[in-house]
């Protein structure tokens, strides 16, 4: 709690900027001093709102207190989380001994105070002011995308403002394509400012402004008729009324025709709940429509637009199977037949070990779990890897080694944190809530934000202390050491030494003994510092939790420990191979010198993510490949099969700080089968009878066996982010290659970004990678 | 690209204020009554200089209706039509002056010469009906005084223009 909150309630209004301020590279935000600020700590205030006795925090403001009782004010210009405002004037209330009706947004809540929401003097000022806003507003309610859901809509038939004393014709203007997922409808807009705000406060993108002044105000982009900006379309969302409608979802449908389905967003790591708004089985938009979750209203480009790879017609609808060197249709029990064939002959021939495995990170946990469990016990390998994004094992181990499995850090821990180390990673690009979250730290919660970069990074703004480097593994040596470091660094000991409970956030710059190196000197800082590591997509952390590791099995286990393996043996009623297996890169040397002959891929794309060259997977006597599109692996491979996209599937994902989160099927798609249907379908050819009916008779296994994810099931369910601390002793990381970032940017995420029109048609995904909006 | 002489300038008026962002306006006026208009380049120069984005620029040229982003004809004629000069007849000069050079409101003769806007009250009441060209005022105008003053700056204009 800053030092001004803790003495009086009405210091939110007038604080001083800070003076760490001054040493930020500008552009400043537009108003950071005019935000709410609640004291949860201070002595409770209690007042009265329409009879009702209400007792809050001090600092709360008057409509946020009377929302707390379910006493209802109607407001546009005010959001929560945003500066204030006190622009729209329809949430004026009357309050006992003040002459004239006050802003309930801006008026913050102290002991006696007497309110009234409903008078009839309230309700006629509300009634004016909707004859204001009406003064040029089409009216158009029958074609408006937002009709239904639309907060104007809503308060005209509260208060009734149907007639009109304007005589003067309406101003109109032509609707504007700000950008391709971005229209603005001028006459609509109220002047909220709340999409100016959101820009500028949320995303630090400031991308709107207000153009002219009085009856001829309108919301103007920054670049002349266009935006230019990270397009994450919070405006949108936030937009009170129609007047910024979204490209892919404007005239499509009313907002009550659709079923909306809350499921969690399959783009980076950070793990997003995204609401799927469905009608017909196609996705028509997403947005957290109910504010749960973590992220709140955030979602990125991605999230909020970038679903539309699910709906693309490119989709893998039914298995091909390669004949006389061509691939072509066939059905599933033909290309699953065939694969087993071809795997039990290459095993017969070559032994289990000339067989390896490659999962994905964008698959559910059960997914994950199960194809590890199906390379080790049903082929006899510990050949299994993926695309390593962040070092989640190391991480894991050192923590387990410090017995300190309390300080993984979750997404909300970075929002509330008072101090925070950013290393090696560009969360602005690669993890936009990630990024959001520290933004929303600093400027609600004061928090200082520590960089050590090797790049100019947007955060810069935010930051306190920005330190470019050469190497951050290097930077993480000398930190940690106990010997002299250069000026800056010690610099940055010194000031970390005097935060408390400092969150410490990295990106893949560090790894394996330079992760263990920033625990262990982490650990010894003030308070209680916890960790986040930085993975790419959806689930790759769950990829790693759940095994699919060649020397680590489920939880973090070693291969190479036999009681671990004992103890998947009994629960699995097979034996596991004691040798742990080859890892990704030595996978790809064994087919280029033939000592691996066969290649079972699952959702991911070697030949983009590893580099590895198509004509090397030619080599293969067999490659097996389940995906959604034809990416160039499954084009080299001789079985592909259709894969299921996250909407179509149950399960569960795990994001990067190791939350675990329900996925939720929203819609089938003809021809496609989970990858968790496939892997049971592919074990039973093999003869083995998977006790498996649904991915959650998976989860109750991995609940029971993997350790770290004993989570209360309910919680799960019931749509929860819930916190898993895996505790292991994973072997050392054999080679630093092994985890490298993909450096997707804020449009693009692996191979399934490629089929979504929605991102591809920004005019900012051309731009080159890392261009600050 | 903006002059050295404006840039020094810039610096000197940033000085004075303890927010930077407060020099904006005056940024604006030195650098339209050097350019002939507020250009794009002027825009990102002053932007960084107070450290706000290019759209808060932008904004405040929208707001304050004597800055123009496109340029204007070299003599920029602002007729007052307040109640004043309403009064004494200000609603016809301006109707003589756009008769006489074709152009209506914030309109400019395809020469580049003149410039026509109808302004609030310039606060030369006791001189109504007034009009400012430039900086210059002109007060006690009548149509002849208006055919004159035009004259003779189209023929100052043609001398002097390059």
């Amino acid at each position: 709690m800053s030092e001004a909150n803790s003495k009086s309630p009405f210091a939110i209004l007038d604080q001083p900027t800070r003076p760490d301020d001054a040493g930020r590279p500008g552009p400043y935000p537009r108003s950071p001093a005019l935000s709410p600020r609640v004291n949860p700590q201070g002595e409770a205030v209690t007042l009265t709102i329409d009879g009702k006795s209400v007792t809050t925090a001090p600092g709360t403001v008057l409509i946020e207190a009377a929302r707390q009782v379910g006493i209802e004010i109607p407001s546009y210009c005010y959001y929560p989380g945003l500066s204030l405002q006190g622009a729209c004037r329809m949430c004026v209330v009357s309050i006992e001994k003040m002459g004239k009706l006050q802003t309930a947004c801006t008026t913050i809540v102290s002991n006696g105070m007497v309110v009234h929401t409903d008078s009839d003097e309230v309700k006629n000022a509300r009634k004016a002011m909707l004859e204001f806003l009406l003064t040029n507003h089409p009216l158009d309610c029958p074609v408006c995308d937002k009709g239904g859901e639309c907060e104007l809509q809503d308060a005209v038939f509260r208060y009734g403002a149907a007639e009109t004393r304007f005589l003067e014709t309406k101003q109109h203007e032509e609707e504007k394509k700000f950008s391709s997922l971005v229209y603005y409808d001028r006459p609509r807009c109220i002047l909220c400012y709340r999409c100016i705000r959101v820009c500028d406060e949320g995303m630090d993108v400031n991308a709107y402004g207000i153009g002219f002044r009085g009856g001829l105000s309108v919301i103007i982009p920054n670049r002349g008729e266009h935006l230019e900006c990270e397009e994450c379309g919070m405006c949108i969302d936030v937009c009170p009324v129609g007047a910024l409608t979204s490209g892919t979802y404007r005239y499509k449908t009313r907002p009550w025709e659709m079923t909306h389905v809350g499921t969690i967003c399959n783009h980076c790591g950070d793990g997003c709940k995204t609401t799927l708004a469905i009608r017909n089985n196609q996705i028509l938009r997403a947005n957290n429509r109910d504010h749960s979750g973590f992220n709140g209203e955030f979602l990125c480009a991605k999230g909020r637009f970038g679903w539309d790879f699910v709906n693309s017609d490119q989709r893998l609808t039914a298995p091909r199977i390669k004949r006389n060197r061509q691939l072509e249709s066939g059905s599933w029990e033909e290309a699953l037949s065939t694969a087993a064939a071809r795997l039990n002959e290459i095993i017969a021939k070559s032994g289990p070990d000339s067989v390896a495995v490659l999962g994905s990170n964008h698959t559910a946990n059960e997914e994950n779990y199960l194809l590890q469990r199906f390379a080790r016990t049903i082929l006899g390998t510990n050949n299994v890897d993926h695309h390593r994004t962040g070092d989640f094992s190391s991480l894991v181990g050192a923590l387990t080694a410090a017995n300190a499995t309390d300080r993984y850090a979750t997404m909300q821990d970075v929002f509330e944190a008072s101090s925070i180390l950013l290393l090696g990673s560009d969360p602005t690009h690669e993890h936009p809530l990630v990024a959001y979250q520290i933004r929303q730290a600093v400027r609600r919660h004061d928090a200082r934000l520590y960089i050590v970069n090797r790049a100019e990074l947007k955060l810069r703004r935010q930051a306190s202390l920005y330190l470019k480097v050469e190497d951050e593994g290097a930077a993480v040596g000398a930190l940690a050491g106990t010997g002299a470091a250069s000026p800056e660094l010690g610099t940055l000991r010194e000031r970390l030494s005097k935060e408390n409970d400092t969150v410490v956030v990295f990106g893949d710059a560090l790894r394996g003994e330079q992760v263990t190196g920033l625990v262990r000197w982490g650990l010894t800082l003030p308070g209680k510092s916890r960790f986040v590591a930085l993975g790419d997509y959806a689930n790759s952390r769950g990829a790693a939790d759940m095994g699919v590791l060649p020397d680590t099995l489920p939880g973090y286990a070693a291969v190479a420990d036999a009681a671990a393996r004992a103890r998947f043996e009994s629960a699995w009623g097979a034996e596991i191979p004691a040798q742990p297996g080859r890892n990704a890169r030595a996978i790809f040397a064994g087919i280029e010198s033939g000592e691996i002959k066969a290649l079972l891929v699952f959702g991911s794309n070697p030949v983009r993510s590893f580099g590895v060259k198509p004509e090397t997977l030619r080599k293969l006597e067999f490659l097996f490949v389940a995906d959604l599109f034809p990416t160039e692996t499954a084009e080299v491979a001789d079985v592909v099969v259709p894969a299921a996209s996250f909407a179509e599937k149950s399960g569960t994902v795990t994001n990067t700080c190791g939350q675990i989160q329900a996925l939720k099927r929203t819609m089938r798609k003809a021809g496609t089968r989970s990858d968790f249907e496939i892997l049971v379908a592919l074990a039973a050819q093999f003869g083995a009878n998977w006790p498996y009916r649904s991915s959650e008779d998976v989860l109750k296994e991995i609940i029971a066996q993997v350790r770290g994810y004993a989570i209360p099931l309910p919680a799960l369910l019931v749509g929860g982010a819930v916190v898993t601390r895996p505790q292991g002793n994973p072997p050392p990381l054999e080679r630093a290659d092994l985890i490298f970032s993909a450096r997707d940017s804020l449009f693009t995420s692996g191979s399934i970004s490629r089929y979504s029109w929605a991102l591809n048609s920004l005019d900012e995904a051309k731009k080159p990678h890392g261009t600050i909006f | 690209m903006l002059s050295d002489a404006l840039k020094a300038k810039f610096d000197k008026i940033i000085a004075r204020y303890p927010l930077k962002r407060s020099a904006i306006v005056p940024l604006l006026m030195f650098a339209q009554d050097e350019i002939g208009y507020v250009s794009d380049e002027a825009i990102e120069e002053i932007a960084r200089r107070v450290e706000v984005r290019p759209i808060e620029v932008i904004e405040d040229i929208g707001y304050y209706s004597m800055l123009h982003r496109q340029p204007l004809g070299k003599y920029n004629i602002q007729v007052c039509t307040n109640v004043s000069c309403l009064l004494r007849g200000g609603e016809e000069i301006l109707e003589h002056c756009s008769k006489k050079l074709g152009i209506g409101h914030k309109q400019t003769t395809p020469d580049g010469l003149f410039s026509l806007e109808e302004v609030e009250c310039l606060g030369a009441c006791c001189g109504a009906p007034a009009m400012q060209v430039n900086y210059d005022f002109y007060e006690n105008l009548t149509p002849q005084k208006i055919d004159a003053l035009i004259e003779k700056l189209r023929s100052d204009g043609a001398k002097k223009s390059p």
